[in-house]
């Protein structure tokens, strides 16, 4: 089922018609990476601090933690991977986000109606995509030199110094977004989480938060105001 | 270890100061390796294997009385064979014994996150404690030396311990017992050092060696192991010896100014999010304020 199909009325009390904003596999996708990347930031910020190595213990144990955090941090950059596949197309800067970007001041103070309309995905949400596509990207080979740490030889033993240092910046980095995304996902944006969730949007949001990915799938040109 | 915690200096991972840390005074114990008379016998090897409980591991030819690359997770005591061109074009075969170094300032315990893995001992010795070990390598990246080796099967670290369990007892190590030159001794580092400076003076007065002295790095705040060289001024030619040692900077800036960084960047970043929340709250979309925001 493609993102560019209206749904058919869900037979619900109200009767609305809902608007498909992500397809199941995109859905369970987003589940996978956000839930394996739950679990490295919980056991990586225990090896980060001594005053958080308790997380370890709650994910059970030093150990375990240090075995599984590299198998889960691959299925997450997998799972991002498949996410670049997917959402590439729609994840270009194009010239609506360049102008969306110029009124950002706008969005975050909730006077959306002073902001142009977007497309599929908002200038910030194209942001924290290629912020945990590079990301991820670092990630894996950092940590791959931190994995098999004793097979970069001693003569090339600043590889070993640049791998802690390009995990753990990269790391920083994305918990940033990651922070925000939630932030927005939960709180924020209200109907985000359902739509992530559920898949659907009402067409009222939809027609809100982008405009332009509404008009494209529903044929629906007709502006109100 | 009984009393092992009165017994402490610092210890890895460890969230606050370390239990019983400056409790107890101890004598800081210190391993002499005098290079100009060992003659590369190898019972130092055997007398760790031993002692340890280890096997010898397969050996593999490489040109030269070299025959293992480096220290292992179960083969902490190597002795490093060099060849070396004099100014005279005489050839030397320069001998040392390859351990944990035992480092005032150990660079594996700044690195390590799992508590109480790295100890060091109040005599000085920096001991692995494999309960605790989570098997990350991190001490690997910290070890100014490449000492700590991992056991792929256990994922656990291991390296030299200089027999903490012996010295505990009141003994030497066990390389110490079994060398047969005496180029080995066990002490005090304040008798160590003497003993090495008095032998150090002896190479430069009478044996026409201007430029023996003792090494004893002060990058990693001096070491629990002390080389006498032939030639001070060139550690590196006896198997890579660092001529000025330290904890890499990487490190460093990892476990200090970037731990702090990075802690306030995530703590203002949940502070910030909820901050704006309070301030301009949630977006709502017209239709749904009515009802719920559910589509």
């Amino acid at each position: 089922m493609s993102a560019s199909q209206v749904m058919p009325p869900a037979p619900s009390a109200h009767r609305r018609r809902t608007i498909l904003r992500y397809t199941l596999s995109e859905r369970v996708n987003h589940w996978i990476a956000g839930l394996t990347y739950v679990y490295c930031l919980v056991t990586g910020l225990a090896f980060w601090s001594p005053y958080l190595f308790w997380l370890a213990v709650v994910m059970g144990g030093g150990p375990a933690s240090r075995f599984w955090h590299p198998w889960f941090g691959v299925v997450f950059v997998a799972s991002v991977f498949w996410m670049y596949k997917v959402w590439r197309r729609d994840m270009l800067v194009t010239n609506a986000d360049r102008n969306w970007e110029k009124a950002i001041r706008y969005y975050i103070s909730n006077e959306d109606q002073n902001l142009p309309p977007i497309d599929r995905f908002n200038y910030g949400q194209k942001l924290y995509f290629w912020l945990i596509f590079y990301g991820a990207i670092l990630l894996l080979v950092s940590g791959i030199g931190l994995w098999f740490v004793e097979s970069i030889p001693w003569s090339l033993r600043w590889l070993r110094y640049l791998a802690v240092a390009v995990h753990v910046g990269a790391a920083l980095i994305t918990i940033g977004g990651f922070i925000i995304h939630v932030y927005m996902g939960t709180a924020m944006v209200r109907g985000g989480f359902t739509s992530i969730i559920r898949g659907e949007v009402s067409p009222e949001w939809a027609k809100t938060h982008h405009r332009l990915w509404y008009e494209r799938v529903t044929g629906d040109t007709s502006r109100r105001e | 270890m009984s009393q092992a915690t009165l017994n402490v200096r610092r210890i890895s991972g460890h969230a606050g100061t370390a239990p019983g840390a400056g409790v107890e005074r101890e004598e800081q114990v210190c391993k002499l390796v005098d290079t100009t008379t060992c003659i590369g016998c190898k019972a130092c090897e055997v007398a760790c294997l031993e002692w340890n409980g280890y096997s010898f591991r397969d050996t593999v030819f490489q040109n030269s009385y070299q025959t293992m690359p480096e220290t292992a997770w179960n083969y902490w005591n190597l002795i490093k064979f060099n060849e070396h061109e004099r100014d005279d074009g005489s050839m030397m075969l320069l001998m040392r014994k390859d351990q944990c170094m035992h480092c005032a300032e150990p660079g594996c315990l700044a690195a390590c996150p799992a508590d109480g893995a790295i100890v060091q001992y109040t005599n000085g010795i920096v001991d692995f404690q494999q309960d605790h070990c989570i098997g990350c390598g991190y001490c690997v990246s910290g070890c100014p030396f490449n000492i700590p080796k991992f056991n792929q099967h256990t994922k656990k670290m291991f390296k030299c311990t200089l027999c903490s369990d012996r010295v505990n007892e009141g003994l030497e190590p066990a390389c110490i017992k079994s060398c047969p030159t005496g180029c080995l001794h066990f002490g005090t580092k304040d008798d160590m050092k003497e003993l090495a400076e008095t032998r150090a003076r002896q190479l430069r007065e009478h044996s026409n060696f201007d430029k023996a002295g003792v090494y004893d790095p002060a990058g990693v705040g001096g070491t629990g192991v002390i080389y006498v060289l032939h030639d001070v001024t060139n550690p590196e030619a006896y198997g890579g010896l660092p001529s000025n040692p330290r904890i890499p900077w990487v490190v460093k800036f990892w476990k200090g100014p970037l731990k702090w960084i990075g802690n306030l960047a995530m703590i203002g970043g949940v502070i910030g999010v909820t901050l704006h929340y309070l301030r301009f709250g949630p977006k709502q979309v017209e239709a749904d304020k009515h009802g719920d925001d559910r589509p």
